[in-house]
Parts: C-alpha cells; structure tokens; sequence
C-alpha cells in the first residue's frame, strides 16, 4: 500500500484498487479559493447577471438563508477577514480587549469589500455583534442592517411569532429593493435546496466520523465554508462530488486520538491552527467552527397551504437548533448535549478553542468543563484571535494532550 | 473646596433603605418571603413586590464588593474554578463572591434565591451570568424574560405584545408558584403609580445640573442616586420619600449657588462640564472620583446613570397599562438602546447641559458598553465639535486600574479643554 505521487497527479492504491484523486484535489484546492475569498469574486458575479438579484451579508453564527434565497437573493457568510487581512482602521473602532471579529469586519466594510452588498443581518448573539449592527448603521453600510433578535422562548406562539415577525422584516427590506414577493412555493424550492444542503453536510461529517483520514478537518473547513459565499445549488453539487471520492477507501489512517473542537463558533480560528491539531496527534472529528451550517439539525419541512408562509423555518429553530453559547439553555442543558455528541461522534477528548475576549464561548467553558471532569472526559484548552500566526505553543499544548490520552489508553 | 462634609437627610434615608432591606433579606428564610435574584437593566422589581418578594441583584453584590475591596480576591477564586480572565468581572465577582459564603455589603449572608429571573436587557452576558448562576443553585426554577433591542430605533407594538407574552404566560405563572400569590393587577397597578412618581422626580433630578455652578455630580453622586430604585424601591413608597427629599435639598442648593458635594466637602469652582459614557470602577471609586474634583471637573449627565432606564425622551411608566409598561421600560433601557439613539441621547445631553467635553471610561471586561464606544466618540467629535476624551478602567477588577494612567489621560484631557476654553473667551 502506498501513495505515488506522478507530477501533479496523485493515485492512491489501497486492496487493488487505484483511485485518481486529482479531481478531488482540484475541488479542495477550489474550494479554499473560494472559501478565503475576502472580495466576494462568485457573489458579486452572480449578482452582475441579473438586475433583481440581492447579496445580503451575514454575521455569524446562524440565518436562515432560504429566505433571502426565495427572494432572489444570495446570502454570503461574513466571517472576519481572518489572517488574511491586515488591520489598519479597524482598531480605531474597537479597543483591545474586544474581540478580533468585529475589526476586521469593519476593516472589509471600510475597504469596500461589501460595496455590492444590498444588506447585512446580525444575528442577536453577543454584545459585539449587536453593537456591530449600529455601527453599520451609522456608516451607512447596505441598503439596510438588521439585527435579527433571535428569540430565547421557545413557545411557537410567543417566541415563534416574533421570529416569524423578524424574518418577515428581512423579506420586506428585500422586497424593498427588488420588488419580488416570496411565494410558498418559492420558499418550499428554497427549503428543498438547503435541506440538501444540510444533509449532505451532515454526510460528510458522518464520513469523517467513521474515516477520519479520507480528508483533513482543514478540507472540510474549507468545503463547508465555500458553502457560505457561492449558491447553494452550486455548493450542493461540490459537496456531492466531494462525497463520490470519500465514499471510497480513500487515504491511510494514522495513530491519532479523536476530538471535537468546541468554542470557534463566531470568530474564526486561522486555518492554521486546525491544520496545527491535526499535525499534533488528533482528528477533528466534531467541531463548531461553522456552525451554522449545521445549525438545524432536521430538514426543514415544506410549507402546506394551510402553514404561514415563516412558519416551517421558526418551527425548524425553535426545535430543531442544535446547542450553542448563544442560545438560552437552561430546558436543554449544554453539556448534557455536549456529553450526548461526544458519545455518538466516539471522541477520546476536547480541545476548547475560543477566541480571546469572547464572552458567550468563556463563560460556557466552566459549565462544559465541569461536565467534562464529572464523566473523566480529558480536555485541553486555549485561546486564539483569528490572526494568531504563530503554533508553536498550542502544538505543543495539544501534542502532549495527544500522546496522555494514547498512552492513558 | 469646602471642607464641611455633613451628611444630608437623603443620604440617610438612603442608608436605612438599604440596611433594611439588607436586614429583611438576611432574615427572609425564617420569615418566609422569596427571594428573587434578577439584573439592573430590566429590573421588573415592581412585579416581584406585587408577589410580596424581595430582589436581590448579583451586579450590585459586585459593585459593592468592588467598593469594599473584596472583588479582587472573588475574581481570583472564579478564575480558579476555570472562568477565563478574558470575561465579565461581573460575573466572576458574585461566583467569587457565592463560593466565599455569599456574605452582603451588611456583613450578613445573602439568601439563596427561590426564582432567578432573567430579564437580560442590553446585555448577552446577563444570559450566560444566569446559565450559570443555575448551575450553582440546582432546582431553583428561572424565568426568562427576553427584551428585544431597538434595532429599528423605535418599540414596535409587535415588540411589546412579545414582552407581554413572555410577562404572562411565564414570568407571572412561575412567581405565582413560587410565592404561593395569585397575580394581583390592581396591586402592580399601585405599585407602578409610584414609579411613574419615582421617574418624574429623577427627570427633575437630573435636570438640574443644566444650573452653573451644576448643583450635583450626575455621575460619581448620580450612581449614589439611582441607587434606591436599582437595588429593589422601585414603586415602593419608601423610594417615593427619598426622592422627593433628595429634590427638595437639589433645590435648596441651586438657590444657594452651591455646586456638587464631594467626599472632602462642596465642590467650590466649577471648571469643567462634563459627560460621561460608561460605568465608572468600582474598586478605586474614591481615588477616581478625586482626579475629577481636584481639577474642578463635574460630570452634568452620564450615561451609566439610565442602565436601570431611559426617562430623557419621556417615557414613564404608565399604571393603568402595567403590563405594556414593564415591557416598554425593559426595552426603554441604556442598552437597549442602538448606537445612533445612544449618540443622540448623548449628544442631547452635551448640548442642553452646556458640556465643555465628553469622556469615555472604557470598561475592559463589559462588551455591552465598550464595543461601539469609540465609534459614539468619533460620532459626537463630528457633529458637535466637542473636546473628547477616552481612558480605560475596569468594574471590579482591581488589576484593571491604573491610577498614573488615567490621571495622566484625565490631566491631558483637562489641559485641552482650558485651552480650547482660552481660545474661545478671546
Ligand atoms: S467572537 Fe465572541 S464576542 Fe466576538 S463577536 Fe463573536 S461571539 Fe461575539
Ligand atoms: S458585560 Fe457589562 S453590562 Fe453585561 S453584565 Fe457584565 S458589566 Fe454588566
């Protein structure tokens, strides 16, 4: 068994078989284009073609996108500019001990990276976020800037509702600037074409869960985060062909323990550093990085004729989120559903990675960690900033980790 | 400055108040009344007094484990048990402060609570602060009330009916079981009347330091104001009393000519006005309060000062719609508040109260003021062609204070507006 590398063209030979994964190389190597693409080259190209098209920007962590899908419209993931953007104006607007995410966001913004954007949503899920919004506002950044209030009651006739009311805000901001009207039946093509979206996802991260080695967790990184600048009917066709190749007996697996990274939900950690705890002795089996890719954990049913046209979307968040550090817990307790993921995904550790500064994730950890030394769980864990350039430290860090739990085992 | 420092009727009405109501918790398990933790913004406390409950509130257990030097010990015991270094000193404070027996500013251990009511207005953190409060207190039940923010500028009637609902169908049901008391309307309705008392009095208030010499200090005095309707008075009769009383002596020194009184007496030469964005420290109040009054600098309006509610753009709460009401303060709070109305409000205040310069006093470890401050700066640099002014402390974190800093800051500060004042007067 071994892997031959001929110029460019890498076969892989396991039990007799030969795979060509050139063109699985290909679509990773695009899809990290795409992913890490600060000027929005797709979404602006796609937007150019037809005069009632809208982008509508999107905060982390979760938004609905089939809306703005049904009304013509691409939603694009604003995920910071990361560590490929360097900051010059946008630490005049935020001191020190905030966050990296919302400096480089206004640094985009101010540079004009956004300029065709018609909107922004900023889903309610910190203080940054929120104070982010009025900053938008206040530059005048979009034909609008709406912070979309996530509701924290879970009845559908109160929390429910006011989604529902919020979501409508979206549509008529929309309908504002193109004049289209969401039908059901366009929503239910939309709903359609995400659900795929996320059951295809899913299957990836299931692939993953089994065989860990067929792709690098800084590949699906990539994979899942293209899904957040492109159409989804485009991303649904990468995600398919990327499942093609890893359905097969791709890759070696290696002496590595399992983990779920938990923490990198909003600000995201440089690519770096993922592909740093997967040099360091582990598989990232789980993780939150983009969660809300993954967010609604069921497909979305379609709306009957007797449904409000919002309903089947508020159903699916009220029920059907999975658990987050900005969602009001106290029913559905995290580190029960932490203790649960851990089990299903067979992880051997947790590495917690927040971003330096970020209030939702740190005040999680004692909650979570306590669970984690109540059902002898080993974890390990440490801060990043989504610039953070240097590994060395953290490698080490998870090494150690790494090589307790293998040799503990 | 006078050094005549006598205490007027007020404050001692005021501390009564509290050791009462200090008393009245220390001793709540033998006489049966529930306790209800809940947060200044959002304080419903007037719900809780028509259940005959008491409240309690974790910020100002911290505050004033800040004021007595304690916070720094319950912040390191926090960080102990695995809270970052990087989060709300909040927080860590009262969890400090709950492993180390829950011991009040009286000297006498704080109830556990029988409800913790979580009206998060303005902050996210208060969220994840009760998340995992619950945790230290298992079984105790919580109700949630979740205030949508003025994203759009303005409260929507939609907005509203969600308090409402929220009001209704789980924070009523849940105090209702706690207490053991039906929901009495016409009593809240009571209740809310003095409140609606309570608000027009502190507009009166604070209003005053449009006078030269400014008779009061709305920012280092103005957290001593709103003390009694943060921590519990709200529509009590009690709060009624001390407003009042506090007017009345407002009023007597602005006929008198007198300006603020400090901790070494009154305040002598007015130089500088002043407003002010954010919470002041706590753990050197004293010290912090004295670089302004050394150098003659009064604060005329301060943000910090409506956390607990926005009464500037009229807003009172109305009796005979009590539910609406409650929903409508929640949503009314500082906040709450969008960062164009907070610029707005701000820059009302420097324009009717004649400030000379705006300051911000970032806090490190509160992301609910201090993300957006600098953009509020540049916004009231702009429009009003106003001297600005930035330092940074921290609540309760006493590592977080650097008094050579901030002196050095404030002097440069003050330096710039005697200049500018120079220039002007030729
Ligand atoms: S990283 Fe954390 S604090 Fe910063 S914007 Fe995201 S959720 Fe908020
Ligand atoms: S972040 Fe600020 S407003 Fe929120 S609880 Fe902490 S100190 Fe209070």
């Amino acid at each position: 068994m071994y892997i031959c590398k001929k110029s460019l063209i890498i076969y892989f030979l396991q039990q007799n078989k030969i795979y060509d994964l050139e063109p699985l190389k290909d679509i990773l190597s695009k899809c990290e284009e795409i992913a890490f693409d600060l000027d929005f080259t797709r979404a602006k190209e796609w937007k150019s073609q037809d005069k009632k098209r809208v982008i509508v920007g999107y905060m982390p962590i979760y938004f609905p996108r089939e809306i703005v899908h049904a009304a013509n419209g691409l939603s694009v993931g604003i995920l910071g500019g990361g560590d490929k953007k360097m900051i010059i104006k946008g630490d005049a607007y935020y001191q020190s001990y905030i966050c990296h995410m919302p400096r480089s966001i206004i640094e985009l913004a101010l540079d004009g990276n956004f300029d065709e954007f018609d909107g922004f949503i900023f889903p309610s899920i910190c203080d940054v976020i929120r104070n982010l919004s009025g900053t938008f506002q206040i530059l005048g950044k979009g034909k609008f800037a709406k912070y979309l209030d996530y509701p924290q009651n879970f009845k559908s006739h109160i929390g429910g509702e006011f989604y529902e009311q919020e979501l409508q805000h979206i549509l008529d901001e929309i309908y504002k600037i193109n004049q289209i009207k969401v039908t059901p039946a366009r929503l239910n093509e939309s709903i359609r074409l995400f659900n795929k979206n996320r059951q295809l996802t899913r299957e990836i991260y299931d692939i993953r869960q089994k065989f860990p080695w067929r792709l690098t967790a800084a590949d699906v990184y990539h994979i899942v985060r293209a899904g957040y600048m492109i159409p989804v009917e485009e991303h649904n066709a990468i995600l398919e062909n990327v499942i093609h190749y890893i359905k097969e007996d791709i890759n070696q697996p290696l002496d590595k323990i399992r983990v779920v990274v938990m923490g990198a939900f909003c600000e995201q950690p440089p690519i770096g550093l993922i592909k740093t705890i997967e040099l360091a002795g582990c598989y990232v089996v789980e993780d939150d990085f983009l969660l809300g890719a993954r967010w609604i954990q069921k497909d979305i049913e379609e709306i009957k004729s007797e449904n409000k046209l919002l309903s089947t979307l508020s159903y699916a968040f009220l029920n059907n989120s999975t658990f987050s550090s900005t969602i009001y817990d106290v029913d559905n307790p995290k580190e029960g559903r932490l203790l649960e993921l851990i089990n299903r995904r067979n992880v051997d550790g947790i590495i917690f990675a927040a971003p330096s500064f970020c209030d939702p994730a740190l005040l999680d950890h004692p909650i979570l960690q306590k669970a984690c030394e109540e059902n002898d769980i080993r974890y390990v864990s440490f801060l990043y900033n989504e610039n953070t350039g240097q590994f060395k430290v953290i490698k080490e860090q998870i090494g150690t980790f790494s090589d307790s739990i293998k040799l503990w085992d | 400055m006078s050094t005549r420092v006598t205490k007027e009727k007020s404050m001692l009405i005021q501390k009564e108040m509290i050791s009462s109501l200090f008393k009245e918790l220390s001793t709540a398990k033998q006489t049966g009344k529930k306790v209800v933790y809940t947060f200044v913004p959002g304080n419903i406390s007037e719900l809780i007094r028509a259940f005959d409950m008491l409240p309690v509130y974790p910020e100002i257990n911290a505050l004033q484990s800040g004021m007595r030097k304690k916070s720094g010990k319950f912040i390191h015991d926090a960080e102990k048990i695995g809270y970052s270094e990087d989060v709300c000193t909040y927080v860590k404070c009262d969890v400090g402060m709950i492993l180390n027996g829950n011991i009040g500013p009286t000297g006498e251990k704080i109830p556990e609570p029988d409800l913790l009511l979580l009206s998060y207005t303005g902050c996210f953190t208060f969220m994840k602060w009760f998340e995992n409060l619950k945790r230290l207190y298992p079984g105790v039940p919580v109700a949630l009330l979740h205030t949508p923010y003025q994203e759009g500028h303005k409260i929507t009637p939609d907005m509203t009916q969600y308090m409402v609902k929220q009001l209704k169908e789980e924070v009523i049901p849940k105090m209702e079981q706690v207490s053991g008391k039906k929901y009495d309307e016409d009593k809240l309705k009571k209740i809310l009347g003095n409140t609606n008392k309570v608000e027009e009095l502190m507009v009166k208030i604070f209003d005053t330091t449009k006078n030269k010499p400014s008779p009061i200090d709305a920012y280092f005095a103005g957290v001593y104001y709103i003390g009694p309707i943060n921590i519990g008075f709200r529509g009590t009769g009690e709060a009624v009393v001390y407003y009042e009383k506090l007017y009345e002596e407002i009023l007597e020194r602005v006929n008198k000519g007198l300006g603020p009184i400090t901790p070494e007496g009154v305040m002598e030469e007015e130089k500088f006005r002043l407003v002010i964005e954010g919470p002041p420290n706590w753990t050197h109040f004293r010290e912090f309060w004295k670089l302004f009054y050394d150098l003659g600098a009064v604060i005329v309006a301060s943000s910090y000062t409506k956390v607990g509610g926005v009464y500037d753009n009229g807003f009172r709460v109305n009796p005979d719609k009590p539910l609406d009401s409650l929903a409508d303060y929640c949503m009314n709070c500082y906040t709450n508040l969008n960062l164009k109305q907070r610029v707005e409000l701000l820059s009302n205040c420097i324009t009717k109260y004649q400030a000379d310069g705006f300051l911000v006093n970032s806090i490190k470890s509160c992301n609910s003021f201090s993300a957006g401050q600098l953009m509020i700066m540049r916004q009231l640099e702009e429009k009003l062609d106003i001297p600005v002014g930035f330092i940074e402390s921290d609540l309760v974190d006493p590592r977080y204070f650097s008094y050579s800093n901030i002196k050095n800051r404030l002097e440069s500060f003050f330096q710039m507006l005697e200049q500018r004042k120079i220039i002007f007067n030729n």
